[in-house]
């Protein structure tokens, strides 16, 4: 109790304290707090960072080079000296996942930063120019009707294989999806009365876009952006698993399983462990996207 | 003659709704249909009504927010419903708003020094960084803000600082006329009577007039020269504050009155219950909007529109009842 | 035996930032067929105790301890099971917002019959007249064809009429009302409150009228309770209160509140302010908690919570320098 309490009178009738019914919540700050409050987040993100060291180090990994042959060694079960065996043509999977990690990596980040940066132009002018958002809308509403899948199947089809077109071809597959949640976005922000303070307060046009909208837009795309970039890898995947993606020059995730699905029946591991490494990295990307959804959208974030 | 700050003549608002799996079908919605009133400077008018009436659409006619659909709108005898986005930037600076949710009405991305700083800027009421801050600064004070609440975020702040903070943003601009859109309805009782001892007080030092929309008919009497009652689109009556609650005229703001509770256990008080819901603004009754809901209603009230004009105590009010000779006026009964 | 009879309640939430003490030591009694108004401002609690009676506190993150005795019976102590069987029939609740309480993909007619035929075991004919019967003793016209309409065919004042009519289907003994008229119309609001009281003179329920409105407590309530900060700050009958408020939160409310008229009497003088803000609960608050804001507090309040005393008959306040009145025997 207070050490310097006064003295309470004796006519003066004091309330009993009454117990707390539930125990004390130990308020954790920094990091754990972090980490106890979003274990979504800090879970997905931990693996993410796991993936992004493996595709950056993959050189100091123990790996050899993933492209070179050694017929002698063909099809070897996992052992001490090839960890996850060989392929048909003899070279180390455990080396071709590691710097298969590079391509996954690369074309879901990418894909995800364009479609962001091309959805949240469109997005805008279409969220802002009245006229022009019935024709743009349309042609997302038409781009979306085919699935991704097939609408990059095709762009492939038009020009030769490489990481850089896979990336394009994604990025146009997936960009109306951004284009579509920004639109809705803005076209809420526009009816928010601070933005209705800033135009009487004189603010021009392109000013309250940038100050008073697009910072706004920011959180949902974020999250947005995080499923593209899973869905993008997945995609990248498949192209190179149907021979539409990642030249065979170049090890992916997608066309290790794809050399290897002759073989799946008796080597299974050359397809089992790109295919482990593919799920654990799109589970990270959306662990950390359901994460970050949660954590912006403040009606779940009231949620006690 | 000197002219008003504010002359408002006719103003109309529709808008149009689209309906129907194409957007082929519409109606229109008349929210404001002729509203006309005056403001002078260092006057307080209140525009009161229940929700759908178009009292804050009139609001935000007068900013700007949108184009108006007819009638006019006069500031300091210039004529700004015309004029195009540049043009009226001078303008905009004298006419300042503060609205009703302290929640959204502040950039949750901005700190509080950014919000209040955006106003002087844009209108270039600052010459240097340091005038600014100085501005920022005394815009607080005025408030009644700590100093340091300029580093501070919007979300740190309860709802009662939130709109202290929006109507610092209206005074930064050092405006003429303030449109405060229903600025203490959200609030709590004890903060809500900060805040309007606050405002109170601003207008009294800084000379501003206010046009004060609100549906709450105590605190309206608390803040204003002259009230305005609208119903449906229309203003109904229009009065001195103490006229208008000593002898409404209009049946509408009578019954308006008489349905406020009034914290006075078995205070004996005759109720007006009005009959029915408010109809459509889509579709607006014939003659006097009311006449659906009015207890007084007759034969002429369903075909004609009353207009509103002068009546005994300095009213203006739109009602059949007063070409009535006193013996078969009911409203002359009643008072 | 009251009908009600709450004893220290308590209801706490769990929060990342600490134990939210949302609802904190809170008793009252009510007797069969009485009006007791509850007031406070957004976050004393109101809400959560009219939420606890009904245990629609979900547990965890929440937790209500204490006891509350509806007609001698722990609420607290009952299976969930059992719990359903009080909820609607024998206690039921209106809330705030008539469009979201009410199920937009089911008529009004199914609405009503199904607590109907949920609490009473009657065949379906027989809720349909009962239905029309509650419709019309609610003041909705046409009451058959109603019946087959959905809420957004309803304006917001029926709507409120359509929750009132199921409340009171299974003729309750306990209605709770929270906040029932804030989201409607002035004139709106003044049918409703008017058909409230109309109704309880025909039903004869108990009501709970949780309020921030001091107008409408002065025109419906026989009693009142204050609170703040998640306590019970002050209790009596509805014209001592108002003539005679004892605790200076309830004087500073009272001031707080333009009356309509006052501009008549001549001097319009400012309205009473109540400095600061209220605590956090999620910190334990030692002494009065309306300390940090009482323009009379002395270190004593700030150091020791003040009980509940009788100040004058059926007159209570929780503060220590409130005067008392000379109590007859």
């Amino acid at each position: 109790m207070l050490g310097s309490a006064v003295p309470v009178p004796a006519d003066v009738a004091v309330e009993p304290a009454m117990p707390d019914v539930l125990p004390p919540i130990k308020v954790r700050r920094g990091l754990a707090g972090f980490v106890y409050r979003h274990p979504t987040i800090a879970f997905g993100a931990a693996l993410l960072i796991a993936m992004l060291s493996i595709a950056v180090l993959a050189p100091y990994l123990g790996t050899v080079d993933p492209t070179a042959l050694s017929p002698a060694k063909r099809t070897r079960a996992p052992s001490a000296e090839f960890w996850f065996g060989t392929d048909m043509f003899g070279r180390d999977v455990y080396s071709r996942v590691m710097y298969g990690a590079r391509v996954s990596l690369t074309v879901g980040f990418s894909v995800a930063i364009l479609a962001s940066l091309a959805g949240l132009a469109v997005g805008l002018i279409s969220g802002f120019v009245r006229w022009a958002d019935g024709i743009i809308m349309r042609i997302m509403d038409g781009m979306m009707s085919i699935p991704p899948i097939l609408l990059a199947v095709a762009l492939m089809a038009l020009t030769r294989a490489s990481v850089t077109n896979v990336v394009t071809a994604i990025t146009i597959a997936e960009f109306p999806r951004v284009a579509r949640l920004v639109r809705g976005v803005v076209l809420s922000l526009r009816e928010q009365p601070y933005v209705d303070a800033a135009v009487a307060a004189g603010t021009r046009g392109p000013m309250i876009i940038l100050r008073h909208i697009l910072p706004n837009t920011l959180a949902p795309m974020t999250v947005q952006a995080t499923y593209i970039c899973a869905s993008a890898m997945i995609v990248e995947a498949i192209l190179s698993f149907i021979g539409a993606g990642t030249p065979p020059s170049v090890p992916s995730w997608g066309n290790i399983m794809a050399e290897g699905r002759a073989l799946w029946q008796v080597k299974p591991f050359i397809v089992f462990f790109p295919a482990v490494f593919l799920s654990l990295t799109v589970l990270a990307v959306n662990l950390l996207g359901d994460g970050l959804r949660d954590m912006l959208d403040p009606r779940m974030a009231k949620r006690l | 003659m000197k002219s008003p700050l504010l002359e408002v003549t006719d103003l109309k608002k529709h808008f149009f709704v689209h309906s129907g799996a194409l957007g082929t079908g519409g109606a229109t919605v008349y929210a404001v249909d002729g509203v006309s009133f005056t403001i002078d400077r260092a006057e307080t008018l209140a525009l009161v009504g229940e929700s759908g009436c178009g009292k804050s659409t009139v609001g935000r006619c007068i900013l700007r927010l949108f184009d108006i659909t007819s009638g006019q709108v006069m500031l300091d005898g210039k004529r700004i419903d015309e004029l195009s986005a540049g043009a009226l930037r001078p303008f905009r600076r004298r006419v300042q708003v503060v609205f009703q949710d302290p929640f959204s009405s502040l950039n949750p991305r901005m700190r509080v020094r950014d919000i209040l700083a955006e106003p002087i800027r844009n209108f270039r009421l600052a010459t240097s960084r340091a005038e600014l801050a100085a501005r920022v600064d005394r815009l607080l004070e005025v408030v009644r803000l700590p100093r340091d609440a300029a580093k501070r975020w919007p979300h740190e702040f309860s709802g009662g600082q939130r709109q202290r903070i929006g109507i610092a943003r209206a005074l930064a601009a050092e405006p003429d006329l303030i449109v405060c859109d229903e600025a203490v309805s959200a609030l709590d009782v004890s903060v809500k009577a900060q805040i309007v001892n606050l405002l109170y007080d601003l207008q009294q030092e800084l000379g501003l007039a206010m046009l004060f929309i609100s549906h709450d008919l105590a605190i309206v009497e608390h803040m204003t020269h002259r009230v305005a009652v609208m119903y449906l689109g229309k203003i109904v009556e229009l009065a001195p504050k103490r006229a208008l609650f000593a002898a409404p005229k209009h049946p509408y703001t009578q019954a308006l009155l008489s349905a406020v509770p009034v914290p006075e256990p078995g205070a004996a008080r005759q109720r007006i219950i009005l009959k029915g819901d408010v109809p459509s603004p889509i579709n607006p009754p014939k003659g006097c909007r009311f006449h659906t809901r009015c207890p007084y209603a007759f034969e002429r009230c369903r075909a004609e529109e009353p207009a509103l004009r002068a009546t005994a105590g300095g009213h203006l009010s739109a009602c059949h009842l007063h070409d009535l000779p006193a013996a078969q006026n009911p409203l002359a009964a009643a008072a | 035996m009251p009908l009600l009879e709450i004893n220290d309640l308590q209801t706490h939430f769990r929060t990342p930032d600490g134990v939210n003490r949302a609802v904190d030591g809170v008793s009252f009694q009510m007797g069969e067929g009485e009006t007791l108004a509850v007031v406070g401002e957004s976050g004393c609690g109101k809400s959560v105790t009219a939420n606890s009676i009904l245990r629609l506190i979900p547990e965890p993150p929440g937790k209500i301890a204490g006891s509350i005795r509806f007609r001698g019976v722990d609420l607290l102590k009952l299976s969930d099971k059992e719990m359903r069987r009080v909820r609607g029939n024998d206690i039921s609740m209106i809330f705030q917002e008539p469009m979201t309480s009410l199920n937009p993909v089911l008529t009004v007619g199914r609405q009503l019959g199904e607590t109907l035929r949920l609490h009473q075991r009657v065949s379906r004919r027989e809720a349909d007249a009962r239905a029309v019967e509650m419709l019309r003793l609610v003041g909705i016209p046409e009451a058959k064809r109603r019946l087959g309409e959905y809420p957004h065919q309803l304006s917001g004042g029926m709507r409120q009429r359509v929750m009132i009519a199921i409340a009171l289907s299974c003729r309750p003994k306990l209605l709770i009302a929270d906040e029932p008229t804030t989201a409607l119309d002035v004139t709106i609001q003044a049918q409703i409150l008017d058909l409230m009281k109309d109704l309880k003179a025909k039903v004869g329920a108990a009501i709970i009228l949780i309020t921030h409105d001091l107008g409408i407590v002065a025109e419906v309530a026989e009693r009142v309770m204050v609170m703040y900060a998640g306590r019970k700050v002050e209790e009596a009958p509805v014209e001592k209160l108002f003539r005679t408020p004892r605790h200076p939160y309830t004087q500073g409310l009272f001031g707080a509140v333009p009356k309509l008229g006052s501009s008549l009497a001549g001097n319009l003088t400012k309205l009473a302010e109540i400095p600061g803000v209220v605590p956090s609960l999620k910190q334990r608050i030692c002494g009065c908690v309306f300390a940090t804001r009482c323009a009379s507090a002395t270190d004593l309040c700030r150091q020791s919570a003040p009980a509940l005393e009788l100040k004058a008959p059926g007159h209570l306040a929780a503060c220590h320098f409130a005067p008392k009145e000379a109590l007859a025997a």
